[in-house]
C-alpha cells in the first residue's frame, strides 16, 4: 500500500521522544516513520525536522528500551494516514488506529490523512437543523443542531459520562422516529478502564453498540498516542458523514488528558510555554480538531461533536475550557452544587450557551414562541440567582414582594425545567418552562410580547 | 514593476514546521514574497544573509525537504487588487477560496499551494481622453459589473456596487497616450498606458498589486466628526464611532463579539465591509455568508453580500497566514477608500493574530515580552489601528477606513497585553460584560468601562438630525447607569425595600433605559436594526419618562405605582414592538405616558 523506504543502522542519537536519524533516505517533513525494536515491536514516530546530514523523529510511542545499533526505520513517504472502509461500525479501535477487538482487519476503501484538511467556510453549510438530546436543559435552553460543535465542561466526579451515554442514545431531529443514518463514534482519550467500559455497556444495553465506532486510548497508553486519537475519530467520522452520508454524533473525552499530552510533548521538545506550561499553539492545535464539526453543501452527512473536558479545579477560566470555549460553538457547563442536591442533568445554565441556538430554533423549526420563551426563562432565572444572593445577606424577610416570586421561580425552575427523570421532546420541554413562568408578574415578563401571554401564561 | 526582471531561488537546506532556510542564488529582498516546491507553497523571507534567508511559509509544510527550490518574486508580500474583489471569500493571503454554486460538495476542502485564477472580466466606461494628464488616483475609468449579463463570464455573484479604476499611488503622473474604448476588458489587461515627465511609459490595468504591509498613500488626513452609524442604540447613542475612527471590543468567550461584529458589519452605514475572520470558526463564517447572501442592504435594496469583502483564515487553517491576514484586510479597505468610498473593517479577533505573532516570534528565537508575546506587539497593534482614517484621497475624493477589532483576552481578564496595548490605541471601548450576556442581555457592552473619545465631536451632526438634546440625554443616561451600579451595591446590604424613594426610582429608570433602550436583540425583524430618527425618539421619550417619574415623586407618589402601570410596560418593548416610521404609535405613548402621570398624581392627591 505504501512505498516503504527502509534504513537500517541509521540512529545516532536518542534524546526523550526524539530520534535522530542519518539522512539515507529523501523524506518529507511530517511524514510518518515505524521503527522497529530489536525484539520485533514496532513504535510509530513522526519527521519534525530535516537538515542535510539529519532526520530529526518525533516518536508517538515511548522511546525506553530503543537501541541505536539495529534498529530498522520503515519510513511511509507520506504523512500518517486512517484507512477506511464500509466495516467501521461496531468496531474498536485502539488511539492509533488499529483494531482491538479481536475481529479481522478493516476491509480498506479509502486511506485519508488523519490530520485532515480545513473546510472552505464557503463549502460549509450553516448548521441549522435542531437535534434533539432529549434534556431540557439543553434542547429548551441551550439547543443544539447537527453540525455543531458543543463541548460539555465538568469536573472530577460529575456525571458527564452518563450525560453523553444519554445524548447518543437519545439523540434525534423531532418527530422522526429511527429510521436516520444515525451513527456514534467514541473517542476515550486517557481514560481509566471503567469509563470505556461504562460507555461500551451502556451502549450495548440501548442496542446502540452496532450502529457506534470506538477508539480507546486508555489511561495507561503512551501519552503521545492521545495527540492521534481524536484525529483517528474524526477521520473516520469524517469518511462516514461525508463520503456514507450518515449523521455522525462525535464524543471525545477526556480532551483535558489530551492537552496535558499537548503539555507534555512539547516540554519535552523544549519550546517555550505559554500559560500554566501549555504551548502557545494550543489554541490552533484544538482548533484543528473541534473544527472539524460540521456540514458540506451538496453532501448529505454531519459531523457534531460532544467533546468532554474536566475544568481543572472546576476553574473554567484554566488555559484548557478558556481556549475550548474560545473556539467551539458554546459550552454546557456542569455543576457540582446542583449534583449534590441530586438533580440531573446538574447544568448550570448562566454560564452555558449555544451560539448556533439562533439558527436552528423559531418558526418552523422547532415553535415560533421558543426564543423567545428561553430568552424569557434565561432573564427570569439570571434575576432569582441575584435575588439568592440578595436574600442570603438580607434574609428572605428582607425581600421585597417581587424578589420572593422570583425565589420561588428560581426553586421551580430548577426542580421542573431543567432537572428530568425521563427523556423529554422539545413539546414537553416547552410545556415545562410556560409553566415555570407561572406565578411571575405580567410586568416582569418583558420578554415576551402580549400575545405570546395570553396563549401561553393566561 | 520590475517583478519580472531578477529571478532569485534557493534551494532548502533546513526545514521544521513553517519555517525552513536555504542557500540563495541571486538577491532576495527582506520580507520577499516567495513560492516554495512544486506546489507554490506561499512564504515570506523573514531573515537574510548572504549565505542563507530564512522563510516563513503561510501553509501546510508537509512534505518539503532539503533541496526543495525556493523561488523568488521580486516584490514584497502583496496582493492584487482590483475589482474583482468585492462580494467575494478569500484566504488571508488574498486567494479566493469560494465555490460556485452548486460546487460545493465536490470541492470543499482548501487545499496548499499557489493555483492560477482565470482572470474576470469588467465592463469599462472610459474616463480620461488621450492627452489629458493625470497623477496617482486619479480616475481612468468607471468599472461596473453585470451590465450586459453575457460578460459576466465567471457565473457567481455579481457585485452591483460601480467602482472605479485609479491611477495606482505609485505610478508618477503623466500624460495619457492610450486609453481602451468603452467595452469588457480582463482584470489583467491594460486599458490605458501613461507617458511620465521623463519619457518613461507605464500601463494600467483594472487590478494591480500593493505590498499589505506598507499603508496606502493620502493627500490628506481629515477631521472625524461624522459618525459612522451601527443602527445599535447602545453604540450609536452612548458610544458612537466616528466615520475613520477605531474601535476595540474585547470580551471573554461567549459575550457576543462576533455577534456584535456581524450585526454591526449588516447594519452600519458603511459603502463597502471588509470582514476578517482571523482565526475563529469556520460555521459563523459559513452562516455569515448564508446570510449575506440573502439579507438586503436597508440603504441600496441590494444584497448585503455584494458590498462585502469576506477574509477567512479559520482557526484551523495555517496560523502564519493569520498573521498576514489582518494586513490583507486593511490594503483592500484602503484600495476601496481610494475610490471615495466609506470602508468599515471588522477584525475577529485580534487576539488570534497577536497569537500568530507569538508563535512565529518563538520559532524564530525571538526574546519574548509580556505573556510571551514579542516586544514589537504594541507597534505592531498601533500600526494597525493607525491605518484607520478619513482621508483626501490622492485623487481629491473623501473616504474612510474605520475599524472594529474584536478582542478575545485568555479568561475574560482585560489587564492582558493585548487588550490592554489595544486600549491605548482605539477611539472607542466596547467592553462587553460576562454578566449581562449571562442573562441574555444583547449587545452585552458594560456601559461603565466603555467609552468613546469622539461623543463630543459627533453632537453637532445629532443636532443637525433633529435631536438637540442629544449630550444631555447622553449624559443624563449615563449618570442613571453609574448611580444604579452604585445603589445596587447597596441594595445587595440593606435590601431594596429599605432604600428610600428617590434611589428605588433611580434604580426604576435604569432598569428602564437598560431594557427599553440598551438592549436590542440582533434576530429581532423589528428591532436589529434602528435608524437615528427612532434612535432619537426614543431617547426624548424615556428622557420624558425620567422627568414625569422625578415630578411624580415631588408629589409622594412611590415608584413601585409607576412600575405597574400600562406605559411602563409598553415603554419597555417599544423597541421589539414599535417599527421604524410608525411615529403615530410613538406619539401616542408620548400622550399616554402624560395621561398616566396625570392619573396617578390625583390619585394619589385623592389618596391623601
Amino acid at each position: 500500500m505504501y512505498a516503504r523506504l527502509t534504513g537500517e543502522d541509521i540512529a545516532n542519537r536518542v534524546d526523550g521522544p526524539l530520534l535522530f536519524l542519518r539522512r539515507s533516505v529523501d523524506v518529507g517533513l511530517n511524514e510518518a516513520v515505524e521503527v522497529e525494536t530489536a525484539d520485533g515491536g514496532v513504535r510509530l514516530g513522526r519527521i519534525a525536522a530535516l537538515d542535510q546530514e539529519t532526520v530529526t523523529v518525533e516518536m508517538l510511542d515511548d522511546t525506553a528500551g530503543l537501541r541505536l545499533q539495529g534498529t530498522r526505520v520503515r519510513f511511509f513517504g507520506e504523512p500518517l494516514r486512517f484507512d477506511v472502509g464500509p466495516g467501521l461500525l461496531g468496531r474498536v479501535f485502539n488511539g492509533v488506529g488499529k483494531p482491538i477487538d479481536g475481529g479481522p482487519p478493516l476491509a480498506a476503501e479509502r486511506s485519508l490523512r488523519v490530520d485532515g484538511l480545513p473546510m472552505k467556510p464557503s463549502a460549509r453549510e450553516a448548521p441549522s437543523e435542531f437535534l434533539e438530546t432529549g434534556f431540557s436543559a439543553i434542547d429548551l435552553m441551550n439547543s443544539l443542531v447537527r453540525g455543531q460543535k458543543l463541548p460539555l465542561f465538568s469536573g472530577g466526579g460529575l456525571p458527564h459520562d452518563r450525560i453523553a451515554v444519554d445524548i447518543a442514545c437519545n439523540a434525534r431531529l423531532p418527530g422522526a422516529r429511527g429510521g436516520e443514518d444515525f451513527a456514534i463514534v467514541f473517542a476515550g482519550i486517557g481514560i481509566p478502564h471503567a469509563s470505556a467500559e461504562f460507555f461500551r455497556e451502556e451502549m450495548e444495553k440501548s442496542g446502540a453498540l452496532a450502529r457506534t465506532l470506538l477508539f480507546l486510548n486508555l489511561a495507561s497508553d503512551s501519552s503521545a498516542q492521545r495527540l492521534l486519537t481524536p484525529r483517528f475519530a474524526l477521520t473516520a467520522a469524517e469518511y462516514m458523514a461525508f463520503e456514507q452520508g450518515k449523521h455522525v454524533l462525535v464524543i471525545l473525552t477526556d480532551l483535558t488528558n489530551y492537552c496535558e499530552a499537548l503539555r507534555e510533548v512539547s516540554a519535552s521538545r523544549g519550546e517555550v510555554p505559554s500559560r500554566k506550561g501549555y504551548p502557545g499553539y494550543m489554541y490552533s492545535d484544538l482548533a484543528t480538531l473541534y473544527e472539524r464539526a460540521g456540514r458540506i453543501r451538496g453532501r448529505p452527512g454531519s459531523v457534531t461533536q460532544v467533546p468532554i473536558l474536566t475544568m481543572p479545579n472546576d476553574d473554567i477560566t484554566h488555559p484548557i475550557p478558556d481556549l475550548t470555549g474560545y473556539i467551539t460553538e458554546g459550552q454546557i457547563v456542569l455543576d457540582r452544587e446542583l449534583h449534590r442536591r441530586d438533580l440531573y442533568p446538574p447544568v448550570r445554565l448562566l454560564p452555558s450557551l449555544s451560539r448556533l441556538m439562533k439558527d436552528g430554533t423559531g418558526a418552523g423549526l422547532t415553535h415560533a414562541d421558543h426564543p423567545a420563551l428561553a430568552a424569557q426563562l434565561y432573564a427570569a432565572y439570571a434575576q432569582a440567582q441575584q435575588t439568592r444572593i440578595l436574600a442570603s445577606v438580607v434574609g428572605e424577610e428582607g425581600l421585597s414582594e417581587t424578589d420572593r416570586t422570583y425565589l420561588a421561580f428560581g426553586g421551580r425552575f430548577e426542580q421542573d425545567v431543567l432537572a428530568q427523570p425521563d427523556r423529554r421532546d422539545i413539546e414537553q420541554s416547552m410545556d415545562a418552562g410556560w409553566r415555570a413562568l407561572r406565578g411571575l408578574p405580567r410586568n416582569e415578563l418583558t420578554r415576551l410580547s402580549d400575545a405570546q401571554i395570553e396563549s401561553h401564561l393566561a | 514593476m520590475n517583478a519580472h526582471d531578477v529571478a532569485a531561488r534557493a534551494a532548502t537546506t533546513w526545514i521544521s514546521g513553517p519555517v525552513l532556510r536555504a542557500r540563495p542564488e541571486g538577491a532576495f529582498l527582506l520580507r520577499e514574497a516567495v513560492t516554495v516546491g512544486e506546489q507554490r507553497l506561499l512564504g515570506e523571507v523573514i531573515r537574510l544573509a548572504r549565505d542563507e534567508i530564512t522563510v516563513q511559509v503561510y501553509e501546510d509544510t508537509s512534505g518539503l525537504r532539503p533541496g526543495t527550490l525556493v523561488n523568488g518574486s521580486g516584490r514584497l508580500l502583496s496582493v492584487r487588487l482590483g475589482p474583482g474583489i468585492l462580494g467575494h471569500i478569500f484566504d488571508g493571503l488574498l486567494r479566493p477560496i469560494g465555490v460556485a454554486p452548486g460546487e460545493a460538495g465536490r470541492d470543499p476542502w482548501v487545499l496548499p499551494g499557489m493555483r492560477d485564477e482565470a482572470p474576470a472580466q469588467f465592463w469599462l466606461t472610459p474616463r480620461v481622453r488621450v492627452g489629458d494628464a493625470i497623477g496617482p488616483g486619479d480616475v481612468v475609468a468607471d468599472v461596473s459589473v453585470g451590465v450586459d449579463a453575457s460578460l459576466s463570464g465567471s457565473g457567481e455573484a455579481l457585485s452591483g456596487l460601480p467602482q472605479r479604476c485609479l491611477v495606482p499611488p505609485d505610478l508618477p503622473a503623466g500624460q495619457v497616450i492610450e486609453i481602451a474604448a468603452a467595452g469588457s476588458y480582463r482584470e489583467d489587461q491594460p486599458i490605458c498606458r501613461v507617458r511620465d515627465a521623463q519619457g518613461g511609459e507605464h500601463g494600467i490595468a483594472l487590478s494591480h498589486r500593493w505590498p499589505v504591509r506598507i499603508p496606502r498613500p493620502v493627500a490628506q488626513r481629515l477631521p472625524s466628526d461624522e459618525p459612522m452609524l451601527t443602527g445599535q442604540r447602545i453604540l450609536d447613542c452612548l458610544f458612537p464611532i466616528a466615520r475613520g475612527g477605531t474601535a476595540a471590543i474585547p470580551g471573554g468567550f461567549g459575550t457576543g463579539k462576533t455577534v456584535l461584529l456581524e450585526t454591526v458589519a449588516k447594519w452600519c452605514d458603511a459603502d463597502v465591509i471588509v470582514y476578517v475572520g482571523c482565526g475563529e470558526r469556520g460555521n459563523e463564517l459559513a452562516g455569515l455568508l448564508a446570510e449575506f447572501g440573502e439579507l438586503e442592504d436597508p440603504r441600496s435594496g441590494r444584497l448585503l453580500l455584494e458590498r462585502t469583502v469576506v477574509i477567512a483564515n479559520t482557526s484551523n487553517m495555517p496560523v502564519s497566514a493569520r498573521e498576514a491576514s489582518i494586513y490583507t484586510g486593511i490594503t483592500v479597505a484602503e484600495y476601496f477608500r481610494d475610490q471615495g468610498l466609506n470602508v468599515t473593517l471588522m477584525a475577529d479577533s485580534t487576539s488570534r493574530w497577536a497569537e500568530a505573532l507569538r508563535e512565529v516570534s518563538g520559532r524564530l528565537g525571538e526574546l519574548p515580552g509580556e505573556g510571551g508575546y514579542p516586544a514589537y506587539l504594541s507597534s505592531r497593534l498601533a500600526d494597525f489601528y493607525e491605518r484607520a482614517a478619513r482621508v483626501r484621497t490622492l485623487g481629491g475624493a473623501n473616504g474612510s477606513v474605520s475599524v472594529l477589532g474584536a478582542v478575545s483576552p485568555p479568561s475574560g481578564d482585560f489587564s492582558e497585553p493585548v487588550t490592554n496595548h489595544t486600549r491605548r490605541y482605539v477611539g472607542c471601548l466596547w467592553a462587553l460584560d460576562v454578566r449581562r450576556a449571562q442573562a441574555r442581555f444583547y449587545p452585552a457592552i458594560q456601559p461603565l468601562t466603555s467609552y468613546s473619545v469622539s461623543a463630543a465631536s459627533l453632537a453637532r451632526w445629532w443636532h443637525s438630525a433633529g435631536c438637540t438634546r442629544w449630550e444631555a440625554l447622553r449624559r443624563r443616561f449615563l449618570t442613571l447607569l453609574e448611580d444604579e451600579a452604585r445603589l445596587e451595591r447597596m441594595a445587595r446590604i440593606i435590601g431594596r425595600d429599605a432604600m428610600p424613594a428617590r434611589q428605588r426610582l433611580i434604580l426604576l429608570c435604569a432598569q428602564l433605559v437598560n431594557q427599553a433602550f440598551l438592549r436590542q436583540s440582533a434576530f429581532s425583524d423589528i428591532d436589529r436594526y434602528a435608524t437615528p430618527q427612532r434612535q432619537a425618539v426614543m431617547m426624548r421619550l424615556l428622557g420624558s419618562f425620567i422627568e414625569a417619574a422625578e415630578g411624580l415623586l415631588e408629589a409622594n407618589v412611590p415608584p413601585e405605582r409607576i412600575a405597574e402601570a400600562p406605559i411602563f410596560r409598553a415603554l419597555m418593548r417599544m423597541g421589539e414592538e414599535i417599527p421604524d416610521g410608525d411615529w403615530e404609535r410613538f406619539s401616542e405613548l408620548d400622550r399616554e405616558l402624560t395621561a398616566t402621570a396625570r392619573r396617578l398624581r390625583e390619585e394619589v392627591s385623592g389618596d391623601e
